[in-house]
């Protein structure tokens, strides 16, 4: 059975943090092999953004529509702290099923740091832990937030090129970051030209 | 999915082992202990109120593993990974619930047997005491559950489960502590009672309330 072609599209999507209303009348479609960059200044809106798009929140306004499996890559890794890398990966393994994990644990380097608890692992090096375990998923749609910050200048080439071999391969790529990426197609836009005019706040 | 996550859940939370502290069970004791101490070591008032002081000594100790329960994988963005894995709030709860009151009640059951020695609890006392909580702290455990949820997001939630905890757990104590002042066993029959309510009860409101953290 062919799985059916993997989208992402939000529908005149507004959120709010709190009562404040971040953006709104926003609309994309992403279709397979697409991806996209997210631009805004902090606290603009990015994350809020990501978390209404995995379908963890639910949006002020408009609406998330999503085929296949989703991916989430974010501050919060979701990696045991107290567990040696590799026993904290191994427990997602588990619960996607995955039983070759070493190809990506081997793309990141992470080899030599599975026996170091996780809490003993600086910002990068959870980061790369947890873009394996994003890998690991083998799943069509990813959204990263910040997938960037943090990492050397060696991992970024490393993940910009993760990222280029996953639309390259038909999945759909939402990345929120304020860095430049070196990924060819990719389109872009900000969420602040989303955000409601000073009159609209009023009202 | 379900099996892999209450492996990991029980290596977390079973005394001794992950972040799972053996210190409910060893405050439990340490409650036992100091009792005759503070009341002398009269073998009949020991007898008489001990059992009240077992009940005691394990609702307050239900309270100390509330703080790491729920709000430290919110933190993490552990259920956040699990819900994008299409696993839903109420499930992850209900494993909660039995990893929390597997590495909860049986020691603490375990632990009556020094405690009721201390406290020289014997025969049918100590059989009515040792089943009164193997019914109710499945109840204690629910409500727990249900209170680490909700306080998951406040600042000063680790203060105000134990506030909330004693009065919600105040019937599975009447009832559970009743059964040994007139030593019948038909008490027990409303702590399972109210414990298996709770238990039905709190992935629900657990998961709702993990939900509901998301949001601000």
């Amino acid at each position: 059975m062919q799985a059916p072609s993997p989208s992402l599209a939000a529908d005149n999507l507004a959120c709010r943090r709190g009562d404040r209303l971040l953006f709104r009348r926003l609309s994309f479609r992403l279709e397979a092999g697409a991806a996209c960059h997210v631009t805004g200044a902090n606290g603009a809106g990015k994350t809020t953004l990501i978390r209404a798009l995995a379908g963890l929140t639910t949006p002020y306004a408009g609406k998330v529509e999503r085929e296949g499996a989703l991916g989430l890559l974010d501050e919060r890794t979701g990696l045991d702290p107290d567990l040696p890398l590799g026993k904290a990966l191994a427990f997602w393994e588990r619960v996607d099923g995955c039983t070759s994990p070493d190809g990506a644990l081997a793309t990141l380097g992470l080899q030599p740091l599975l026996e170091v608890p996780v809490r003993f692992l600086s910002t990068g090096q959870k980061k790369r832990a947890a873009l394996a375990a994003l890998l690991n998923r083998a799943v069509p749609i990813w959204l990263l937030d910040e997938p960037l910050s943090g990492l050397d200048a060696d991992t970024i080439a490393k993940a910009t090129a993760l990222i280029r071999l996953h639309i390259g391969g038909g999945g759909i790529a939402l990345i929120a970051s304020h860095q430049a990426l070196d990924v060819p197609g990719m389109t872009s836009f900000a969420i602040e030209d989303f955000a409601p005019s000073p009159a609209e706040e009023e009202a | 999915m379900i099996a892999a996550l209450l492996r990991r859940d029980l290596a977390q939370f079973f005394p001794f082992t992950g972040i799972g502290a053996a210190l409910p069970v060893v405050f439990f004791v340490a409650v036992a202990m100091l009792f005759p101490f503070a009341v002398g070591p009269d073998a009949n008032i020991l007898a008489k109120t001990g059992g009240g002081v077992v009940w005691i000594a394990a609702l307050l100790a239900a309270i100390l593993p509330l703080e790491k329960l729920v709000a430290r994988d919110i933190e993490l963005g552990f259920f956040d990974q699990l819900k994008l894995r299409g696993m839903a709030e109420e499930a992850m709860m209900a494993v909660r619930l039995v990893a929390h009151w597997l590495s909860f009640g049986p020691p603490l059951v375990l632990a009556t047997f020094p405690a009721a020695a201390l406290l020289k609890i014997e025969g049918e006392t100590l059989q009515i005491l040792l089943l009164g909580l193997l019914v109710g702290t499945p109840g204690l455990a629910a409500i727990g559950l249900m209170i680490a949820a909700l306080t998951a997001s406040l600042r000063a939630g680790a203060a105000l489960s134990g506030l909330l905890l004693i009065p919600l757990a105040l019937p599975i104590l009447i009832f559970g502590a009743g059964a040994l002042a007139r030593q019948d066993q038909v008490s027990l029959g409303f702590v399972a009672a109210i414990s298996l309510a709770l238990v039905a009860l709190a992935p629900f409101a657990a998961g709702a309330a993990i939900r509901a953290a998301r949001e601000n």
